[in-house]
């Protein structure tokens, strides 16, 4: 199994006051970190390449814990989250997939046994581009305040046989929210919708 | 704090590797952005006083913020930079009225010293464009691994009336310096200059 060779880490907060309405008591926060990593299957086609996502789990948990103590440290405090993934142009898209798991489930882990998917996205690119990494409820993807997305990119990655895996964390609504739909306080949490 | 702020946001980036060669300690660059409300914007003012004292208290703040992402004391800061990006509706001098008169003496003692000019970069644009922030040694301008810069982008901002201000710290030169001149090691920090 390859070593994961880690070229950059990269982390960003934003915390949001207002956006023109009232200021909010508590500013909204979001967070990423990306790991621009080399990618072992880069240049081929290579036909097996899960056990890859093996050898990716404990960089998904340094990172889903990095990225809790950007946002205080508190699990409680999450309320979104959501992962994706740039391939340099050297990979496949297939090699992005490979984040879904390790990077999803460390972000359960870290915040215990949350019910909703992790959305994610995404794409090849190069240096400089960006990713728009969905952000939903981590109990109920149908909480419609916390539909949200965090832009994040580097301009020297991913270069051509790098890969950046990225996971976002928030802690709660749109700093504006008021379009309706099911609410927060409303959520069942069983079935990980609503 | 004068300033209307709508959004702050903090980005770390750490080289662990380059071309293949490890980086250890890996180099560390952080940058604040502050997101303000421009309070002159479209129409001509005389006086630019308030920006002024506007960029004194963003020098503290957002130099803070840096030190405390890169978890360093204030003497361990490297090397330091400012730019701003103010939006269409506002004229480049509003981003020479924050960063010039009054924005370095309180960086300044967030870094701890800081004999040195700070290098600065101001421009108009609009949300998502990118503003590089120019880097150089906080003691000693012509430290010649320290010249640098990093690059910040909001997908957001700044919008028409607002101004983005950014303000940089490192712990570290560039990932692999070898391109001869001042070293850290040999700088005197009396004139700013060596």
């Amino acid at each position: 199994m390859p070593d994961i060779d880690i070229r950059k880490i990269i982390t960003a907060v934003e915390e949001t006051f207002h956006e023109g309405g009232p200021r909010a008591d508590i500013p909204h926060r979001k967070a990423a970190i990306t790991a621009v990593i080399a990618n072992p299957f880069a240049g081929r086609y290579e036909a097996d390449i899960k056990g890859f996502m093996e050898d990716l789990r404990p960089l998904g948990l340094r990172m889903a814990r990095q990225l809790l103590t950007l946002l205080g440290g508190d699990p409680a405090r999450i309320e979104g989250y959501g992962k994706g993934a740039i391939v340099g142009a050297a990979g496949e898209l297939e090699h992005g997939a490979l984040w879904h798991v390790p990077g999803g489930y460390a972000m359960r882990e870290v915040l215990g046994d949350t019910r909703a998917i992790v959305p994610s996205t995404k794409k090849v690119g190069g240096v400089g581009a960006r990713l728009d990494v969905p952000v939903t409820h981590i109990n109920a993807s149908y909480v419609r305040s916390h539909f949200d997305a965090m832009e994040v990119g580097c301009n020297d990655a991913p270069k051509a046989s790098e890969l950046a895996l990225v996971l976002v964390m928030t802690t709660g609504a749109r700093v504006h929210a008021r379009v309706g739909g099911l609410a927060a306080g409303d959520i069942t949490g069983e079935d990980g919708l609503r | 704090m004068i300033a209307d702020i709508r959004k702050l946001a903090v980005w770390v980036e750490e080289t662990h590797a380059e071309m293949g060669q490890a980086v250890s300690p890996p180099t560390r660059k952080a940058v604040a952005v502050a997101v303000i409300a421009n309070p002159f914007a479209g129409r001509f003012e005389p006086d630019l006083t308030l920006l002024m004292n506007i960029g004194e208290d963003l020098g503290a703040l957002l130099g803070q913020r840096c030190v405390q992402a890169l978890g360093i004391a204030p003497a361990q800061a490297e090397s330091y930079g400012k730019a701003a990006m103010v939006g269409e509706a506002g004229e480049l001098e509003h981003a020479a009225a924050i960063l010039h008169p009054k924005l370095g003496g309180p960086l300044r003692l967030a870094v701890e010293k800081g004999a040195a000019l700070v290098a600065s970069s101001k421009k108009i644009g609009g949300p998502g464009q990118v503003l590089d922030v120019p880097l150089g040694h906080k003691d000693a301008a012509f430290v010649r691994s320290h010249f640098d810069a990093i690059e910040v982008r909001l997908n957001d901002a700044p919008r028409a009336a607002e101004i983005m201000v950014a303000v940089a710290v490192t712990d570290s030169g560039r990932p692999l310096p070898r391109v001869g001149g001042l070293t850290k090691d040999q700088v005197q920090g009396r004139d700013g200059l060596r």
